[in-house]
Order: structure tokens, then sequence, then C-alpha cells
């Protein structure tokens, strides 16, 4: 079961190699998530329309292992943007991946920028 | 820099490096500690929760990068296995040597088990660590075949109890074996235990006392007890819960001084009888005595990091020993000097039909309270502990302190705010009142959680939270603060404003809100209160502003333990013609849905893929169904009896009434959920007592009962009127109904927000029946205007491509989740498990 964790490592903007076309911009809900599959994974994609800033996720929770996170409410606790999992709360910052609200292991964070209309994930492979 | 080692990394030794680290100047002190156990130090007093489905990560006391950030070097899964109080160093299981300037033992206790024959048997098991805790699971299972095995736990005393609890969830016939004449026999005096006793053998627990177990047989794995009275009881599983020992071999081996029956002598500054050398927790024998509570341990660590540190804390006298428990539901507590002391005087309050035994041991001279028994009932717990502490005077009628004050509104106990500031009002922190009303005044905490993070009050075991609450109520009130109720940090309004303000300043959307009222981006507390309460003021669907609703209301279904949803059809009161409910069966064959009747007379269809939620939806309405509204904090059910249509005691239609009333609420949104029930006599077959809303036909009329629920904590509904006729009862729920929802808090069920309203029943009575603040009127339009705007959100969706959009798992791949699973059970199928 813990293996399918593995499969999700935090990636920094300099570590991108690939920059995956993902959707057009309107194919997300503003101000919550959505996913988006990309080869075997499933990643949670965040449009903060007020801050005029995305995020992006996996969309596996740690907590039960469930594939739900991009279905949770989106918020910030102080300045910090989070996700919260609809299945039981718990909390995570979009920017370190950090459980903000438990001790769960963070969660993988991917880069995501717009070009052309387009939202574009980044991956190290 | 000083090197500190700690042996054992408990619960004790976790609380030492913290309090050492917190309190030594930066780069003073470096701190190895050696934990014979795989995985750091986790709250072993909520253990059992384990069952309940915690896990390992959230016992967790601090995750490995805690120790990393405070340069703390932590080895996990190595035994200490020598000390050299000569060289001053320790010896590891692998051989390795470490130097240390100071040593803390704290190396806790184990189980004890007796030596008795066939002990090493398979299926005999101890309670103290998580591994045991999975071993008994694991085997709990192996034995779970068709019929109820039997397990016994031997010991029945606080541990033995908690395990009895986990072995009955485990669906096991559960025997407890104490050797005593009465359970809990350090806590509990007779009539207490005898009390407790029937309490749980009600909940099907058998309790055999005054039995010494002298063999435990069967071949290879456990099978039988044998009992020195010659009886025996056949059984496959047992866990020995039999008293603790100190884990003082180390100590011993090396020369330190132990007490005869085991334990590390310690004096007042936890020094053993090497100054270097420190003993805390479990292990420590103080005044000839081994504590195995984790306060007087936590203390312990308290003075060993300021001895440390050179300064000259002492441990205190008289350790108290007092404590709270819930087990298997019943509340038992006992503190000060609980079994009457001479001279005293005891007061003793039974009541063996509720299960309330409650006894108070007073001085002699009346004045102060020595100590006493609570079970079934320690509400009262806190503040009888604070009275007895503190020496404070008593109310004239001691017998008040337990009975409750009778006649007049004056509290047997007077405010929070009397008790002396050095009040110890946490023990597990040792945490004074002082401390706690300074963090309100000078550090300016108007929250529970940030006394905590200012105090750590409330961070353990969780008991005194009710009393801090309480006490940053007063507080705050003295200081002429009002206590608000502020939603959350975005937001510093309660409900009832923020209704308020939307509806006066005509605010129609959350951005609005959080830009002209609020501040900053919002979080998922205030999302889904201010969903809540646009819906109630502008009956708007949860389609409209799908970003704040919680996820069951932003899809319009609950949420389920894999990520699939549940698909619930209104079936107003619970009549449903044939016809439907052959439609309700094919949907559920077509899209293969775990098909289940309800609690709220209705059908409840689980396992429903995101994508496939409008598809179910548009064959269900194309049939004639509505939305249930089973996922909003919305009216739920109206459930029914036959009543006087078919029933011969039948005062009314009762269906008929039922399904008007589910019809002319359907759809609103409320600070909770709401409920109705409608009987068609006072046998009461529909429950109508136990829903937000009841009415019960009479010979003479209808009678409303308002503000019951189920649940958590069941509430009988109370009278709101009396023998009245259909409209006028309508009308009056219609009162009450918008009264609730636009005064209460998010997330208060009806009981529960009536348990706040000053003056109570009597009040809603004058607001409701005799419109005493001349509002009724308004409440009524309003009602009005919510009933004449209803639509069905589902119709809504399968009528409209871009919301049914909303249901892809991917935005940008047409494939499903392929992590959901689902496996067999019963011929139909479940997720699945976690
Ligand atoms: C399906 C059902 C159990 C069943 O198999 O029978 C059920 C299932 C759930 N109940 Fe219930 N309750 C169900 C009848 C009840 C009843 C019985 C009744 O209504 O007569 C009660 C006690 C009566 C009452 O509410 O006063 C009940 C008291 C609760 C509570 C406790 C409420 C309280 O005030 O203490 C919760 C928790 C909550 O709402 O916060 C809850 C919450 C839940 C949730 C929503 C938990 C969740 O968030 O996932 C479950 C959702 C199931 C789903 O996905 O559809 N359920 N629940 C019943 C659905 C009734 C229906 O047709 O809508
Ligand atoms: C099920 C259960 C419920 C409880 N409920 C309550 C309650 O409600 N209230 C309350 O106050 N208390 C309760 N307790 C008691 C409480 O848990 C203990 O008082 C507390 O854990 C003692 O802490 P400690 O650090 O002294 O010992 P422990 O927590 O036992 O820690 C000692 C650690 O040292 C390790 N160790 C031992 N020898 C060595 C060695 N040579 N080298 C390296 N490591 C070693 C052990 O493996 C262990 O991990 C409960 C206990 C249990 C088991
Ligand atoms: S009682 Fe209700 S909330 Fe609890 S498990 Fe059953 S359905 Fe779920
Ligand atoms: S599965 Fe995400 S919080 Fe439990």
């Amino acid at each position: 079961m813990e293996a399918i964790l593995e499969q999700y490592k935090q990636v920094t903007e300099a570590q991108v190699k690939v920059w995956f076309k993902a959707a057009a911009v309107e194919a997300f809900p503003k101000n919550a998530g959505a996913c988006i599959k990309y080869r075997d994974k499933q990643i949670a994609v965040f449009n903060f329309a007020r801050k005029n800033k995305w995020y992006a996720c996996q969309n596996l929770c740690p907590h039960k292992m469930e594939m739900v996170l991009a279905r949770g409410l989106t918020g910030a606790e102080g300045d910090i943007p989070k996700v919260a999992c609809p299945l039981h709360k718990r909390t995570f910052s979009l920017e370190t991946g950090e459980n903000l609200n438990a001790d769960l292991p963070p969660i993988a964070t991917y880069p995501v920028k717009i070009q052309d209309g387009f939202v574009y994930v980044g991956f190290a492979e | 820099m000083k090197k500190v080692i700690v042996i054992g990394n408990g619960m004790v030794g976790y609380k030492f490096c913290e309090k050492l680290i917190a309190k030594a100047p930066a780069g003073s002190i470096l701190l190895t500690v050696f934990g014979e156990e795989i995985r750091p130090a986790y709250d072993r007093v909520h253990l059992s929760e384990y069952f309940s489905g915690k896990t390992a990560e959230e016992l967790s006391l601090a995750p490995r990068s805690w120790y990393h950030e405070k340069g703390i070097r932590l080895f996990t899964g190595e035994l200490v296995t020598e000390i050299r109080p000569d060289k001053k160093t320790i010896i590891t299981h692998r051989g390795q040597s470490f130097a240390y300037d100071a040593l803390v033992i704290a190396t806790g206790s184990r189980p004890f088990v007796p030596p008795i024959d066939g002990v090493n048997k398979s299926g005999v098991f101890v309670y103290r660590t998580i591994e045991d805790l999975e071993a008994i699971t694991a085997y709990g299972q192996k034995i779970a075949g068709g019929k109820r095995p039997k397990a016994a736990v031997m010991g029945g005393g606080l541990l033995g109890l908690e395990a009895a609890k986990a072995l009955v969830d485990m669906e096991l016939e559960t025997h407890v074996i104490e050797f005593a004449p009465r359970l809990m026999p350090r806590q509990l005096d007779e009539a207490g235990a005898d009390l407790l006793r029937e309490t749980i053998e009600k909940m099907g627990i058998q309790v055999h006392t005054s039995k010494q177990t002298t063999l435990i047989g069967g071949n290879g794995r456990i099978q039988e007890l044998q009992f020195a009275d010659g009886s025996s009881l056949d059984l496959e599983m047992l866990v020995i819960s039999a008293g603790i020992r100190p884990r003082d071999e180390l100590a011993k081996n090396s020369g330190l001084t132990t007490g005869p029956r085991g334990g590390i002598l310690i004096d007042g500054t936890c020094r053993t009888s090497h100054r270097d050398i420190f003993a805390i927790g479990e292990v420590a024998l103080y005044q000839e005595q081994i504590y195995g509570l984790v306060a007087p341990g936590y203390d312990m660590a308290e003075v060993t990091a300021e001895q440390i540190l050179g300064g000259d804390k002492n441990m205190v006298d008289q350790i108290d020993m007092s404590t709270k428990l819930k087990l298997m539901g019943v509340e038992v507590a006992s503190f000060g000097e609980h079994f009457a002391p001479s001279p005293a005087r005891s007061i003793v309050f039974e009541d063996k039909y509720a299960g309330i035994y409650k006894r108070i041991n007073i001085s002699e001279d009346g004045s102060k309270l020595l100590g006493g028994i609570l079970v079934g009932d320690a509400g009262d717990y806190n503040m009888l502990l604070q009275i007895a502490q503190n020496g404070m005077t008593l109310p004239p009628n001691p017998e008040d302190l337990i009975l409750g004050s009778r006649g007049g509104d004056s509290q047997a106990f007077g405010s929070v705010l009397d008790l002396p500031d050095s009040a110890q009002i946490c023990a597990c922190e040792s945490v004074t009142k002082g401390d706690i009303c300074s963090a309100i005044v000078d550090q300016n905490c108007e929250s529970v959680k940030s006394i905590t993070k200012c105090t750590k009050a409330t961070s353990g075991c969780g008991g005194c939270k009710p009393m801090v609450a309480d006490l940053l109520d007063a507080t705050l009130k003295s200081m002429g603060k009002t206590v608000k109720q502020t939603i959350c940090e975005h937001f510093p309004y309660s409900r009832q404003e923020l209704f308020d303000l939307i509806l006066v300043k005509e605010i129609k959307d959350y951005d609005t809100a959080l830009d002209e009222i609020g501040h900053g981006h919002g979080c998922e507390t205030c999302k889904p209160a201010l969903a809540s309460v646009f819906a109630s003021v502008y009956n708007e669907t949860a389609t409209v502003q799908e970003a704040i609703q919680d996820t069951n209301d932003r899809f319009l279904a609950n949420i389920q333990r894999n990520g699939s949803y549940s698909v619930v059809p209104r079936i107003p009161g619970g009549e449903i013609t044939p016809d439907k409910l052959i439609v309700i069966g094919q949907v559920a064959k077509k899209y293969d849905l775990y098909s289940k009747i309800t609690g709220g007379q209705r059908i409840d269809l689980f396992g429903a893929k995101l994508h496939e939620l409008p598809e179910i939806w548009a064959e269900l309405i194309a049939a004639g169904f509505e939305s249930g509204h089973a996922y909003g904090k919305a009216l739920r059910t109206v459930k029914s009896c036959v009543g006087s249509t078919w029933c011969r005691f039948g005062m009314d239609e009762s269906v008929s009434f039922a399904i008007d009333l589910e019809n002319r609420y359907k759809g609103i949104r409320a600070p909770h959920k709401i409920k109705g029930g409608v009987s068609g006599c006072i046998r009461e077959c529909a429950e109508a007592r136990c829903k937000d809303f009841g009415v019960i036909a009479t010979e003479n009329g209808w009678n409303l009962y308002v503000c019951g629920n189920g649940g958590a904590k069941p509430v009988h509904a109370q009278l709101l009127a009396e023998s009245i006729n259909r409209e006028d009862c309508i009308r009056y729920i219609d009162r009450f109904l918008i009264y609730y929802i636009k005064t209460a808090a998010p997330l208060t069920r009806t009981a529960a927000w009536l348990e706040k309203l000053e003056g109570g029943i009597d009040y809603l009575r004058q607001i409701v029946v005799e419109d005493r603040l001349g509002i009724a009127g308004e409440l009524e339009e309003q009602m009005n205007g919510l009933i004449d705007t209803y639509s069905c959100e589902w119709k809504e969706v399968v009528d409209n491509p871009e919301l049914k959009r909303r249901f892809a798992h991917f935005v940008n791949s047409d494939n499903e989740d392929d992590n959901m699973a689902f496996v067999g059970m019963r011929d139909q199928k479940m997720p699945r498990p976690w």
C-alpha cells in the first residue's frame, strides 16, 4: 500500500525536466481544485484565483491513501496556502507539503506555470 | 557542551527532552536518546485509540524530524545493556559506547506476568506497546470464525478494563478476571465498584471477582483457565493486565540502589544513589512508591531538567494520584483521599437506575473536601479536585457538591475565578490558573487553541479542556471583553452576526464577503459556514458557489471511505410506490451499487463513482425522484408511522402529515441537519421525540415537540405546544426553524442550540407561540420565501452540461480513478478496507 506513496516526490522549480501541458485554464474551477493525470500519477491542481496563484500536489492523501485531495476545500492558515482533505480534514501546506494539523508525512508538491491560456505542471521525469 | 544521555524514549523520556531543550541555552547541551522500541515516543495513555482507528503516526508525540530539528541524537530500536557509573559511559546491545556528564534513566515499566503455568502459550498477550495491540488484533482476527470466540482479561484494574473494551470491540465474548473481591480495587470503594460492575455487565462483559488463576491450559495455544476454587473457563485468548513492574534491571546490575520490590530509588531532586544519574517516570521509586501515571512522571522530567541545568527545583511532597477515566463509556474518577480517612464524614449519592455513584469525604468539621469517588457521571471532577487541592471553603450544605444546589439559581461551586492563582489546572503540564490567566490577559490569548500554544495546557490527556474553556470565558468577561464565538481567523464574527451582515449588506457571494467583512483568503471552516448562510438567506443551491461547499455539498453526495459516493433519493415520509421501488432496484443493479435501507426510512445506494453521479441521478429524476439532501446541512427526513390510515390505535393521519412537512421543508439549509417525525399516537412508533421537530397525534389535536436528537448525545424533544390544529402546527414549525437557522452557531443541532438559549424552552415558546418579540410574521415570511424558491439541485445539474462536467475525475482524461477498489461482501460490494 505504501508503495504508491513512493511515486510522489517533491519537485522544485529547479528540478523540472518536463513541463506537462495539462489543460486549458478554463477547465479548472476558480478557488478550488481539480485532478489531472500524468502518466500513472494523479495530481491535484488548485487555482487560487483571488491571489492569481496556482499550486499542484499529489492527489493521494497520506492519511488513508485515497485519491481525494483535489476535492478538498482550499484556504490559508496565516499566509500559508493550504488544502483540507475531504475525508477527515487533515490540512497540508501547498507550498511545502507539510501537514499542518497532525503528524502525517508531508505531501509532494509540484510547480505550476500558466502559458498562453494553458496550465503546465512541472515534473522531474 | 554538557553531554546528557536519556535511556528510554517513552512518554516521560520524551517529555524530559522537550523540557530540557526548551530551557537550555542554545548549544550548551548535547542530548542523546536511546529507545528500545522501533518508533519514537508515542502516547501510551491513548494507546487504546489505536483500536478505534488512530494510527501509530497520530499517536506519536513528535515526529523524527522534531528530534533532528532540535539537534537531539535519537537511536531507536537500540537497547542500553550496561551503565558504567565509574567511567560515566553506557553501552548498547550493538556494542556502541557513549560517555555522559548526566544520565537520565526513563525505562518505564513492563507488564507484570504472574508465574502461572502456561503463560507462554500462544493466544496469551500483554497490553503496553503498539506491537502488543497489533498482535492482539491479528490473533483476534484469526480466531474470529462463525461463532463468537471467548476471550478474557486477567486483571480488573484500570488497564484491564481498557483492554476488555478492546476485546468487546473485536466482537469477542469478553470476561474479566480479578483476584481482588472487586473491580478497580485501588481507585474504588465497594459500592462504587459494584455499580461499575453492574454497568459493564449490562454491556455483556462477564466479571469474575475473587478468582485466582492457577493454570493456563491448552495444547500449544490457550484453551482454558483453571482457578483455585476448582472452577474453570474455556476460552481462546487471554490478555494479562495484572499490574506493572519497573524496568530497573540496568540499574541493579550497575550498583544503583533499588527498592526491595523494585524501582530505582530517587530523592526529591530525582537523583539516584549516584549524583550524576537521575531516574524518572514509572521506573523511579519516590517516597516508597511507583507512580503508574504520566503526571507525576512529567513532574520528575521537569525537576530533572532544572537540576541538570543547575536549578534547585524539587519534587512536591504530596504526589497527586487523582484520575479520571472513561472506561467503556462509563466515567470513573477518584481524587484526593478517596477512601474514607478517619476522622472524616462521607456523603454518598447513588442512583442505581441511572448508574451513578458519587461519594465525597469531608473533614470532621465540615469545612474541607478531602477527596472522593465518582462513577457514571464525573462531570464535576475538575471542580471537585480543585476544591480539595486548594482547601477551598465548602458551601453551607456540602451535599450540594454532588447533588447540585436545589432551589434557586445559585451554583454550588461558585465561579472558576474563585480558584487561587496557584491552583493546578493542567496536571500533565503543570499549568496553574495563574499561568492561564496571564496568557489571556498579558499575551492576548482569546481561544483555547492559543492558550494551548502559549502554555501547553490541555496538550496532555486533555481532561482539563472544559475548565480551561471556562477560565477563558470568565476571564474575558471580567476584562469587559465580549466573549466572541468567531468562526475562524478570517471572519471576526459569530454565525448569527454574519447572517445579519449578509442580509443587511445584501452580500451575494463569498469573495465579496471576504473583501467587505473579512480578511485573508478563507479556509475550510468559514467557507462551508458562509455557504450555509447564503443558502439560508437566498435559498441558493450548492451548485452556485461550488468552491466554498464542503465536499459532500460540492458534489451533492456523501463521500465514502474510498472516495466513492452515495446516492439517496428523497422518499417523503418513507412512503413509496412499488413502481418507484422497482426503479431504484433497476438503477442500483445497472450501476452495481450497494443497497441498504437507512435508519431514516429511505434507501441509500453506495459505491457510485464521481463521474457516474449525473447519469444515475438523470435516471432517478426521470422516474420522478428528487435529491434527498443526505449530503447537506439541510432537512433530511420526516419519519412517519402508518397512523390512522391503517393502525387500529391511530388518532390522525400521520403519513399524510409527514409527507406534507417533508415536502414543505425539503432543500432548506440550516446550521446543521434537521430531522422531523410524525407519530399517529403516543405509542410513538415514528420516534418523533428524538427529532428536531416532532409531532404526535392525540385525541385533542397535535402535540408539537422541538429540539430532540438521537446521535452522539441523545436528547428528548420538549413540548412546545399542545392540542393544536394542523395549520398552527405548521406555523409554529416555520417560526421555530427560521429562528434556529438565524441564530444558531455553525454545526449546532437544535438541542445544543436550545441548551445555550437563555431562558430555554419557556423563552422559545414566548417567541414562537406567544410572539413576544413581535417577529412571528417576519419569521413566517422568510420561511415562505425559502419554500417558494426551492428547486432540486440534482435536476439543475442533470439539465446543465456545464455543471455535469464538474463530476469528471480528471480534467484532462476520461479515465477513472484506478486507485479506487472494492471487495465483495454478502452478494454486494464494499470499499477495500483501510
Ligand atoms: C445512512 C445512515 C445510516 C444507515 O445506514 O441507516 C446514516 C449515515 C450517516 N450518518 Fe447518520 N445516518 C443515518 C441515520 C441517522 C439517524 C437515524 C434517524 O435519522 O432517525 C441518526 C440519529 C438521529 C439524529 O440525527 O438525531 C443519525 C445520526 C448521525 C449523526 C449524529 C448527529 C448528532 O446530532 O449527534 C451524524 C454526525 C453528524 O451529523 O455530525 C451522522 C452522520 C452520518 C454520515 C453523514 C457520516 C458521514 O459524514 O459520512 C453518514 C453518511 C452516509 C452516507 O454516505 O449516506 N448521523 N444518523 C442513515 C441515513 C438516514 C437517511 O435516510 O438520511
Ligand atoms: C493502555 C494504557 C493506558 C494508560 N492510561 C493512562 C491514563 O489514562 N492516565 C495516566 O496517567 N497514565 C496512563 N497509563 C500509564 C502511562 O502510559 C505511563 O505512566 C507512562 O507511559 C510512563 O512513562 P515512562 O516514560 O516512564 O515509561 P514508558 O512510556 O513505558 O517508556 C519507557 C521506554 O523505555 C524503553 N526502554 C526500557 N528499557 C530500555 C533500555 N534498557 N534501553 C532503551 N530503552 C529502554 C521502553 O521500551 C519504553 O519505550 C496508561 C498505560 C497504558 C499501557
Ligand atoms: S453510526 Fe452513522 S456515522 Fe457512524 S458509522 Fe454508522 S452510519 Fe457512519
Ligand atoms: S484520508 Fe485524508 S484526512 Fe483521512
